[in-house]
């Protein structure tokens, strides 16, 4: 009698340790809404808090070099030098797909396919109208007019913006001589809105524009989008499920890898991963209790969370690397203790 | 019960009578001499400190790059070059020309609004709308400017000939002009308020019509006040973010004509603050200080003159 009571205390008192845990992370904006909608269900279903605020993979990296936050998120993977500033291993976790399409505003809404070339080209300026030989060729179907091409970029430094010109600076060589990879750039032509709705309310408004934006966001404001050819010289159309083939065979243990121009034949080849960045090393925390719900939140995330990603338009991890992730995810310590082992 | 009020009325007499001699220990002007000093020292350490971190953050870019490497005219945050000089011309020249054009307006407003023979019923009407033109946040004017004058600026193009964009320098103007009539309306109005009744009762006693007290009277009298209230409101173009940013279609270079889209310090700090890091983020930094020192500039010339109106 005595110990099932101290059985039914025990359980009664148990929740409470986790319910006064709280995460907090800070980073990307683009897969901000998909994580809104995982915590505040982690919240419901496991009772543990976490705080996110969407200031941008920069300052999200930025703020986890500092040790402010508990966990970074980011749309570009670090770069060296911010790897060498946070003086111990970072992993990469991805937690789902984002992809860029290219959308432009022509009479009647024509589905365009367009190349590499193309794009860079009429970002470059040196495809001037829409009724360009090389252009009408590849879409006989379409009558194009003879109208000026607008290009609109993000004038805010951007994710987006680093994904689009790293998939040019891969398939086009000019491109990367020209402009290279970057979150904002020279851009030599063209007129820049701020945030995906800047750049989508530009293409809307300016007749023969083209831009640039994440998939999610032209899907749900039922933009068109002009299917682009891949490596193995398939045009595809840009969704979620394509987003998600976009992970091929060679994907590195690591996962700090760029997908762009994928080697896999029904991918789309402007995709990338969006990470949670954290320290592999998690005793910066000071509280083991902490650090292991950090992990509990990583492991929730790269499974049951998937299920949230595609009724919001992003596009969820492949089965196939889930295996790896979950390797990765074992390497997280507290000190020495591995937190699986916790 | 009698007993009861009895002791309230000795206890709160009490309570009055200690009160009194508090009041009497603490001396109010005192308490007001002192908050006042230190509210007055808190704007200025405020704008110190503010100085002082701009000069601090932006330390790094000078010490790496140089002063000079100002006036070069490419923005490229992967080469690490930072030249500004096409922002800082652009916001020179946006606010200048919205100050040009609101000039017209703005003079004619005020006078329209100090007659003291106007319409008191319209008048009263137009000062609220001024009131509330100069209350309207600046994100509202520049969604206006979006999708109600972008639209007609297209319109404009389209007929001469350019490419029809629709944002850009042109539209930044318009948006802007609009956005600082009230201001300088609003202290031209107060300005000829305070032209004496007896000069211009002279000027129509001796024949002279409407315009003519207008011209040779009023305006002359409040000329540095007028040139004050426009100098001051091109001090808030100059900071002007969000409805420029919105329309003014952030391109990184020199503008090439009235059309093209630019960029001012203002709407560039905006766009890029937020992923800015090392070299990049101290060069904002050190645009924003620029940006200040205009600031400060436009406004000291403004004061400048409005002192010497008075005397």
């Amino acid at each position: 009698m005595k110990k099932t009571l101290m059985i039914l205390l025990g359980l009664l008192l148990a929740p409470i340790p986790a319910v006064t845990a709280e995460l907090t992370g800070a980073g990307a904006t683009f897969p901000q809404p998909l994580y809104s909608k995982m915590f505040d269900v982690y919240y419901k279903t496991r009772g543990v808090k976490v705080n996110y605020q969407g200031i941008g993979s920069g300052g999200g990296i930025q703020q986890l070099i500092a040790k402010t936050v508990d966990f970074a998120a980011s749309d570009a993977p670090m770069t060296t030098s911010e790897g060498e500033k946070a003086r111990s291993e970072i992993l990469h976790i991805p937690t789902c797909l984002g992809a860029v399409v290219i959308t432009y505003n022509l009479k009647g809404n024509p589905e365009l396919k367009l190349t590499s070339d193309m794009i860079a080209d009429i970002y470059l300026g040196k495809i001037k109208y829409w009724n360009d030989p090389r252009i009408q060729k590849l879409n006989p179907d379409v009558k194009l007019p003879k109208l000026v091409i607008t290009p609109v970029y993000r004038a805010d430094a951007s994710g987006t913006t680093f994904i689009f010109t790293d998939y040019l600076s891969k398939a086009v060589p000019e491109w990367k001589e020209k402009m290279g990879v970057g979150k904002s750039l020279n851009w030599p032509i063209g007129v820049g809105g701020k945030g995906n709705p800047g750049v989508t309310s530009m293409v809307q408004q300016i007749e023969g524009s083209v831009g640039y934006v994440e998939l999610t966001y032209a899907l749900q404001n039922k933009l068109p989008t002009a299917l682009i050819n891949n490596k193995a010289g398939k045009f595809i159309k840009p969704n979620a499920e394509s987003a998600s083939k976009a992970v091929g065979k060679n994907v590195p243990p690591h996962m700090k890898v760029s997908i762009t121009d994928t080697d896999s034949p029904d991918g789309y080849p402007i995709s990338s991963f969006t990470w949670i960045l954290v320290y592999r090393d998690l005793s910066y925390l000071k509280d083991v209790n902490k650090a292991k719900e950090l992990y509990n939140l990583l492991w929730w995330i790269i499974h049951e969370g998937q299920e949230f990603a595609t009724p919001m338009n992003y596009a969820p991890l492949p089965q196939s690397i889930i295996s790896q992730l979950e390797n990765n995810l074992k390497r997280l310590v507290f000190g020495n203790q591995p937190l699986w082992k916790i | 019960m009698e007993n009861l009020k009895a002791l309230i009325q000795r206890q709160s007499g009490n309570i009055i009578y200690r009160f009194a001699s508090i009041k009497k220990l603490l001396n109010f002007d005192k308490i007001l001499k002192i908050s006042l000093f230190i509210s007055a020292a808190l704007v200025l350490g405020i704008v110190l400190g503010f100085v002082v971190t701009l000069c601090v953050a932006s330390f790094d870019f000078l010490k790496s790059l140089g002063f000079s490497s100002l006036l070069k005219d490419t923005w490229n945050p992967l080469t690490d070059e930072f030249g500004a000089s096409p922002f800082i011309f652009t916001t020179i020249l946006v606010s200048s020309l919205s100050l040009l054009l609101s000039i017209p307006f703005s003079l004619s407003i005020a006078i329209s609004l100090s007659d003291k023979k106007g319409n008191k019923l319209l008048q009263s009407f137009l000062n609220t709308s001024l009131d509330l033109m100069a209350a309207v946040p600046s994100v509202i004017y520049g969604f206006w400017a979006l999708f109600t004058l972008s639209p007609l600026v297209r319109l404009l193009q389209t007929k001469l000939g350019f490419a029809p964009m629709g944002v850009g320098l042109f539209t930044a103007v318009i948006v802007l002009t609009i956005m600082i009539i009230p201001f300088s309306a609003g202290i031209s109005r107060e300005v000829i308020k305070l032209v004496p009744q007896e000069l211009e009762e002279a000027g129509y006693s001796l024949g002279a019509t409407r315009y003519e007290v207008i011209r040779s009277i009023i305006l002359p009298q409040a000329k540095s006040g007028i040139i004050a209230g426009f100098i001051l409101s091109m001090g808030r173009s100059l900071g002007e973010t969000m409805a420029v940013t919105m329309v003014i279609g952030n391109f990184n270079a020199f503008p090439k004509n009235i059309f093209s889209p630019a960029n001012t310090i203002s709407s560039l700090i905006a766009n890029q603050f937020n992923e800015a890091s090392g070299l990049h983020q101290s060069a904002l930094i050190f645009l924003g200080l620029i940006l200040l020192v205009i600031t400060l500039l436009v406004n000291l010339a403004g004061a400048f003159i409005l002192k010497g109106s008075r005397r």
